[in-house]
């Protein structure tokens, strides 16, 4: 580890300019002080070891400018469904114009600004306490940086049927630029709330997203979190989702990365309260020289709960992907039924994959298994296609897609999904499936 | 139609045919019978051009060509079909979708046009009545989490779409109960016409009570050891294997 002054000059500029209670400066200032003092972390740090962020770590990026239009056609490409509520961030900054807040019913949606003005008491008992900023050298920086974000806050009991869409939009304007959204999401106990965020960008456009998300699930809680990230190819992406459950709570994450030169996603879960459960699912499709990495970290810190993961990656061309899933349980948390599942295909032997189950079990009654594939076409199955006279290289398309569409399944959003479904579907088969 | 000639075939090491001859014409229903490990799924599956078996002698000739010449697709496309004893599961790719990919395909290697959409619902409410299967099947991913039956049928399905002149079927009546059983057999019934031809792979003679052989042979040991009627299956279904063994 080594310290950086990189960004103390525009963390200077922006302390200057802010009026934010005090609270939210001190945070901020402790949050860039580690950042200075830890730096970048390197391939030596074990979280790091198959995932070089030279690239991010050598570039100084500046802090984005307001945008002067928004990129129409951006949006339209965001997966989902155009009835949902909706808050749009053009190059980090949420776009007023283009968002439509109201549909959550019982539901507080508000942007962090609004917050801070409108709920500064749920803002400043949650803000910064769960992501790791005094840990982890980008949840620091995002800490230190984060001017705009969203809040959602879900009172006790209210089921929410309609998910949020949040679409962070990016142009040729944020080319340098670092993106900072943050997301705070509080489910009261026995309420219920869904979040889909789109990640998008125009074409060769080189910049850094530094996203972090905090959650709390109340006792009985159930907390859905989609993240599509589909930036550039010369872009940065780093997004973090810290989440604490608590009783019989779920929380249901899936994360779709096709984006992106680099990118690491982080979910990390403590479950909290007996009976809590976790699902984790993932699917990334890589090729060229991208690099994608999903790091989950469940804590098992309570009795009697349960933890499903499956992620699967797609590899072409010179591709590397990374998973590394560490599960760690309390010697207090008994009865814990652990299930962590990764397989990855490989399409060219240049692709490689890194796959690294990491189990720490301190309780003695528990049911904790991993598993992990990495290989290349079923050669039955394809027999089994090329057989109905379908050829070589169709054959290949349609497995390729039907890999991964076992894990689209898993979105329960019927929108999303068919999206996915119709994403991947073309960019194997070059066709449409009517 | 199909002429095999003293064919051999080995799964990596080992020999599992070894000195298969036989003549299959137009219009004929065939039985392969035999105790498990015979060969019979192997002589299936050598046909269609599995790549885990390597051809290490012998020939097949195919509508006058030589069919070991040809990839699996192009032997599909020239009208070769077998029903597989264990289907494929194909998550995310419908029923619909994989039903009409392979339809077009046989189609443009027959130089005709491919069909639309629209056409082809019309032509699959047609054939989903051969094996009174669910409308509602072709919308679900191929095979995935049907019932041994509901796989089965399906299998039934795709021949009765493409319409093959040899269809073989790999043991397609184990794990069906008598109704879907009745349901499948009556389905290949439908499918016969005199310019096309059935072989029947089974290890019992319980399918043939359905699908009336005129041809039974008996493999074992990677050879036919015996061929006769169909009077040739009831022996066997009461008298097992052993005596046709030992004679041979």
């Amino acid at each position: 580890m080594t310290g950086t002054t990189k960004y103390a000059e525009a963390f200077a500029a922006l302390e200057g300019a802010g009026s934010a209670p005090s609270w939210l400066a001190d945070l901020r200032k402790a949050a860039h002080a580690e950042f200075s003092a830890i730096g970048f972390p390197t391939t030596r740090n074990e979280d790091w070891h198959f995932t070089s962020v030279t690239p991010i770590a050598e570039r100084t990026f500046r802090l984005p400018k307001a945008p002067a239009a928004a990129p129409a056609d951006l949006l339209a490409d965001a997966v989902g469904d155009a009835s949902w509520p909706r808050a749009v961030f053009v190059n980090g900054r949420f776009e007023p114009s283009l968002s439509s807040l109201a549909g959550s019913g019982d539901a507080r949606v508000m942007t962090l600004a609004a917050a801070l003005k409108d709920a500064p008491d749920v803002l400043s008992a949650h803000l910064g306490r769960l992501a790791a900023w005094n840990a982890q050298a980008f949840t620091a920086l995002n800490t230190a940086f984060a001017q705009d974000g969203i809040v959602v806050h879900v009172p006790r009991g209210a089921k929410v049927a309609a998910p949020l869409h949040i679409v962070h939009a990016v142009d040729a304007q944020a080319a340098g630029a670092m993106l900072t959204p943050r997301l705070l999401v509080i489910v009261e106990p026995l309420a219920e709330f869904a979040i889909v965020e789109n990640y998008l960008s125009q074409k060769g456009i080189e910049y850094f997203t530094n996203a972090v998300g905090e959650a709390v699930v109340g006792t009985g809680g159930r907390f859905h979190h989609y993240k599509v990230q589909r930036e550039s190819r010369e872009a940065f992406h780093v997004g973090t989702m810290q989440v604490t459950q608590g009783r019989d709570s779920l929380f249901h994450s899936f994360s779709y990365a096709s984006g992106a030169a680099l990118s690491r996603t982080n979910i990390y879960t403590k479950l909290a309260g007996d009976g809590a459960e976790v699902r984790l699912n993932g699917l990334y499709l890589v090729d060229g020289s991208q690099h994608a990495d999903h790091q989950t970290f469940v804590e098992h810190i309570a009795p009697g709960c349960a933890s499903r993961e499956l992620y699967k990656g797609i590899l072409d061309g010179d591709a590397h992907g990374v998973f590394n899933g560490k599960v760690f349980v309390d010697p207090q948390a008994q009865k814990t039924d652990g299930k962590q599942t990764n397989h990855a295909l490989l399409l060219s032997p240049a692709a490689r994959v890194d796959t690294k189950p990491q189990l720490e079990i301190f309780a003695d009654d528990v049911k904790c298994t991993h598993g992990a594939t990495v290989g290349r076409l079923d050669e039955l199955a394809l027999f089994y296609l090329k057989s109905r006279g379908v050829g070589a290289e169709n054959a290949r398309a349609l497995l390729t897609y039907a890999f991964a569409a076992e894990v689209l399944e898993t979105v329960e959003l019927d929108a999303l999904r068919d999206g996915l479904e119709r994403i991947a579907f073309e960019r194997f088969t070059h066709t449409e499936q009517r | 139609m199909l002429k095999i000639d003293n064919l051999h075939a080995t799964a990596g090491e080992k020999e599992i045919l070894k000195g298969i001859s036989l003549t299959v014409n137009a219009g004929e229903v065939h039985a392969i019978m035999g105790p498990n490990g015979s060969g019979k799924s192997t002589l299936a599956q050598v046909i269609a051009g599995h790549p885990g078996f390597e051809v290490t002698g012998g020939s097949i000739t195919y509508a006058g060509q030589d069919l070991l010449d040809l990839a699996p697709e192009e032997r599909a496309q020239q009208g070769v079909f077998l029903a597989f004893q264990y289907p494929v599961e194909i998550p995310g790719v419908t029923n619909a979708y994989f039903l009409r990919s392979a339809y077009n395909e046989v189609r443009k290697a027959r130089g005709e046009e491919e069909i639309d959409p629209m056409e082809f619902l019309d032509l699959m409410e047609k054939k989903l009545k051969v094996v009174d299967m669910d409308p509602a099947m072709l919308h679900r991913s191929v095979n995935t989490g049907f019932s041994g039956g509901e796989k089965k049928r399906n299998e039934i399905l795709q021949m009765a779409v493409l319409e093959p002149r040899l269809a073989i079927l790999d043991e397609t009546d184990s794990g069906l109960d008598i109704d879907a059983l009745r349901v499948v057999a009556g389905g290949v019934n439908a499918l016969r016409r005199p310019d096309n031809a059935t072989i029947v792979v089974t290890h019992y003679q319980r399918l043939l009570n359905y699908i009336v052989p005129d041809h039974v042979h008996v493999l074992a040991g990677g050879r036919i050891v015996k061929s006769g009627g169909k009077e040739l299956a009831l022996e066997l279904e009461a008298r097992g294997y052993d005596w046709v063994l030992e004679a041979a």
